[in-house]
């Protein structure tokens, strides 16, 4: 994953999953066509115009990356945040601190959230809206987030595991059914297996 | 670590559900039970299909249907066809990979945090999982619960286990007695608004101490269920008489020989003297008075007494100013005496016999002021018959309450319950979130008897003022 994009900045923080999808659009039993419906109540009004000045109806603001302020992703478990935000097209999410669910949610739609610190985070948005252009580099491998234009560049945190899916395309489902008969060993003299 | 290193509660239980650890990787965690419904589940039992694989413990799995379900005409076919589709998916998902469901029209269909404790499947020492924030309900019995995502949920399908980094440990005391008017639900709402609505994150918390002691199990419920709204992974409470008297002869508990042993494992289910947490947070209940949210987010509330603050804790001044101009509210201003249009009575936090009971008692031979609609939604069929059996329902009614049937209702607004834009509701649930209650949506989150009093007067009221 190394990804060379201009970002939408959402500069607000404790955005909940409520704001990244409405309760009302949970009733799918796909995971497709979510993002139509990312930030819905931002972004269209009653009558489904679009509401002038929210960002994503901002021409000038487009790209793989998000950028948002603190505690990213609180609130619901719903999973469909993090489709949403994939469905919409976008691949990396940058903020100051993510919502524990949301983080893994991401990670397993391949997502890459980076956590930057509240400094960082801070020139990253000046530097956005003196140019909505801008083009920011998210590397996986290198674990690097810059701003080549700027010289601007900072380390994220990853998880090796974490990083190692992402990089090979696998995921949890595949490495937990590869311990089957670890986790049938185990069962034999647990208390609350075997009902 | 030799096994007379002191440890916490939730180590222990953590501890002894590590399937495999391995440096650099999170650990494969086994699950004891797993709860699903019908709106987080359908991608994950899709995801099984394409891999071609089936439940692994079926029976370690139970299904019901909640979150979109009418709370009117339950025996009528769903109205709306999104949510009769995802409801009907269910039944043909749980059907398919022989899983038990609580449907619809079951006599014991409820929201899944209600049910899995009123029936004895919820049990101290066990690690339990939903496709649900507000698992950590669970907790309360002294077991580690937790919400997780849908990509979670096929995990536990397919290996009843689940790949987790063990979070940091954090006790949050509260000692002394707590005053007149004052419930659990006070209790949480005071903690998050001290600590706001993500000094939890990266946590899993204890609650102790003698106020939390003295606690009901369904108290207890309350205080577990919102740990999540401070941003913990869940929340727990350690297991005491309390707790084995209300699972004693519940219909899944064990019994006889199987319930001797399952005592034997929990009486061991304490922090032993000298554990270290990572962070200790302590609090006097006496200053914990009648809670209200103002805000968007449940870490804007305040004491019913006092005036909405210039910053909520972990805040900023843009974030005020959203929240505040949402809700059509300003700063410094007092709540007591605003206006209302809706109180809603229910959601996994507040949907207990005990709630119910705590209302019926408040607005017997009172009357619900005229302009308030008011809904009061019992937690599964369970509490609705013990509701009835206890004539709660004619008290309710004379009040002129709207009694409707299990499900989470106007908690997210999900069906057809939903609060209209720009109106008031004061709402015993556990989230004020832009539009949480419907599009345009206005909540304060306070106790069943906060609620049950503006439900009488049409406004926010301080309920030791009527008691
Ligand atoms: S009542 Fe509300 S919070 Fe509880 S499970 Fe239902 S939707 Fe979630």
């Amino acid at each position: 994953m190394n990804i060379t994009s201009s970002a939408v900045p959402i500069k607000l923080d404790n955005v909940d999953t409520d704001q990244i999808i409405p309760a009302r659009f949970l009733k799918a039993t796909s995971r497709e066509g979510f993002g139509d419906n990312l930030f819905r109540d931002w972004r269209y009004d009653k009558e489904n115009q679009p509401i002038e000045g929210f960002v994503l109806n901002d021409s000038k603001y487009t790209g793989e990356i998000l950028v948002a302020g603190k505690n990213f992703g609180c609130g619901s478990s719903r999973e469909h945040a993090a489709w949403a935000i994939a469905d919409y097209g976008f691949k990396v999410v940058v903020s100051s601190f993510f919502a524990d669910i949301f983080k893994s949610n991401a990670l397993n739609n391949f997502i890459l959230p980076i956590q930057v610190s509240d400094a960082f985070l801070g020139y990253l948005f000046e530097a956005i809206e003196a140019n909505p252009n801008l083009e920011i580099n998210a590397d996986l491998k290198t674990q690097i987030l810059s701003v080549p234009s700027l010289g601007m560049s900072t380390n994220f945190e990853i998880n090796p595991y974490k990083k190692e899916c992402l990089l090979n395309g696998y995921d949890d489902i595949d490495y937990l059914l590869a311990l089957k008969e670890v986790t049938q060993v185990y069962e034999q003299t647990h208390i609350y297996a075997g009902v | 670590m030799s096994s007379t290193t002191p440890k916490t509660l939730f180590e222990k239980i953590w501890d002894k559900h590590v399937v495999q650890y391995k440096e650099g990787y999170p650990d494969v965690l086994y699950i004891d039970r797993h709860f699903i419904h019908e709106v987080t589940s359908p991608q994950a039992f899709d995801g099984l299909r394409k891999r071609g694989i089936g439940v692994a413990k079926p029976k370690q799995t139970i299904a019901t249907a909640d979150h979109n379900v009418p709370t009117k005409n339950q025996h009528l076919p769903i109205q709306e066809l999104l949510s009769r589709h995802q409801v009907d998916t269910l039944i043909q998902n749980c059907d398919e990979f022989g899983v038990e469901l609580y449907g619809l029209g079951h006599e014991k269909q409820g929201i899944v945090h209600v049910i899995g404790p009123e029936l004895g499947i919820t049990l101290p020492g066990m690690t339990i999982v939903c496709g649900d924030s507000h698992t950590s309900t669970h907790g309360a019995f002294g077991s580690i619960a937790f919400g997780i995502g849908t990509s979670q949920v096929e995990q536990v399908l397919a290996t009843q286990s689940i790949l987790q980094y063990k979070p940091k440990t954090m006790r949050i005391e509260i000692n002394g007695e707590l005053g007149r008017g004052v419930v659990s639900k006070d209790i949480i709402l005071f903690i998050i608004s001290k600590i706001s609505a993500s000094g939890g994150t990266g946590y899993f918390v204890e609650y102790a101490g003698s106020a939390i002691e003295s606690l009901s199990m369904e108290a207890r419920m309350t205080i577990c269920n919102m740990s999540i709204e401070m941003g913990a992974r869940g929340g727990m409470i350690a297991p005491d008489q309390t707790t084995f008297d209300y699972i004693e002869g519940r219909e899944f508990a064990p019994k006889g020989e199987a319930w001797e042993e399952a005592m034997a494992y929990w009486s061991t289910l304490k922090t032993d003297e000298g554990a270290q947490y990572d962070k200790v947070i302590t609090f006097d209940a006496k200053d914990i008075e009648p809670w209200i949210t103002y805000g968007t987010n449940p870490g804007m509330g305040i004491g019913i007494s006092q005036e909405i603050p210039e910053l909520a804790v972990n805040s900023t001044e843009k974030d005020m100013e959203k929240a505040l101009g949402y809700m059509g509210l300003d700063k410094n201003q007092l709540l007591k005496g605003k206006k209302i249009d809706y109180v809603f009575i229910g959601s996994c936090t507040n949907s207990r016999i005990e709630d119910l009971r705590m209302v019926a008692e408040f607005v017997k031979g009172k009357k619900k002021a005229n302009d308030v609609n008011v809904w009061i939604v019992p937690g599964s069929k369970k509490v609705e018959a013990q509701a009835i059996a206890e004539g709660l329902d004619k008290v309710f009614t004379e009040a002129g309450f709207d009694l409707r049937q299990p499900g989470c209702s106007a908690c997210l607004a999900m069906n057809e319950d939903k609060v209209p834009e720009g109106k008031y509701c004061v709402s015993t649930s556990n989230r004020n979130f832009e539009g949480r209650q419907g599009p345009g949506s206005r909540t304060f989150l306070v106790s069943p008897l906060m609620a049950a009093a503006a439900a009488v007067t049409g406004e926010i009221t301080d309920v030791r003022e009527m008691i």
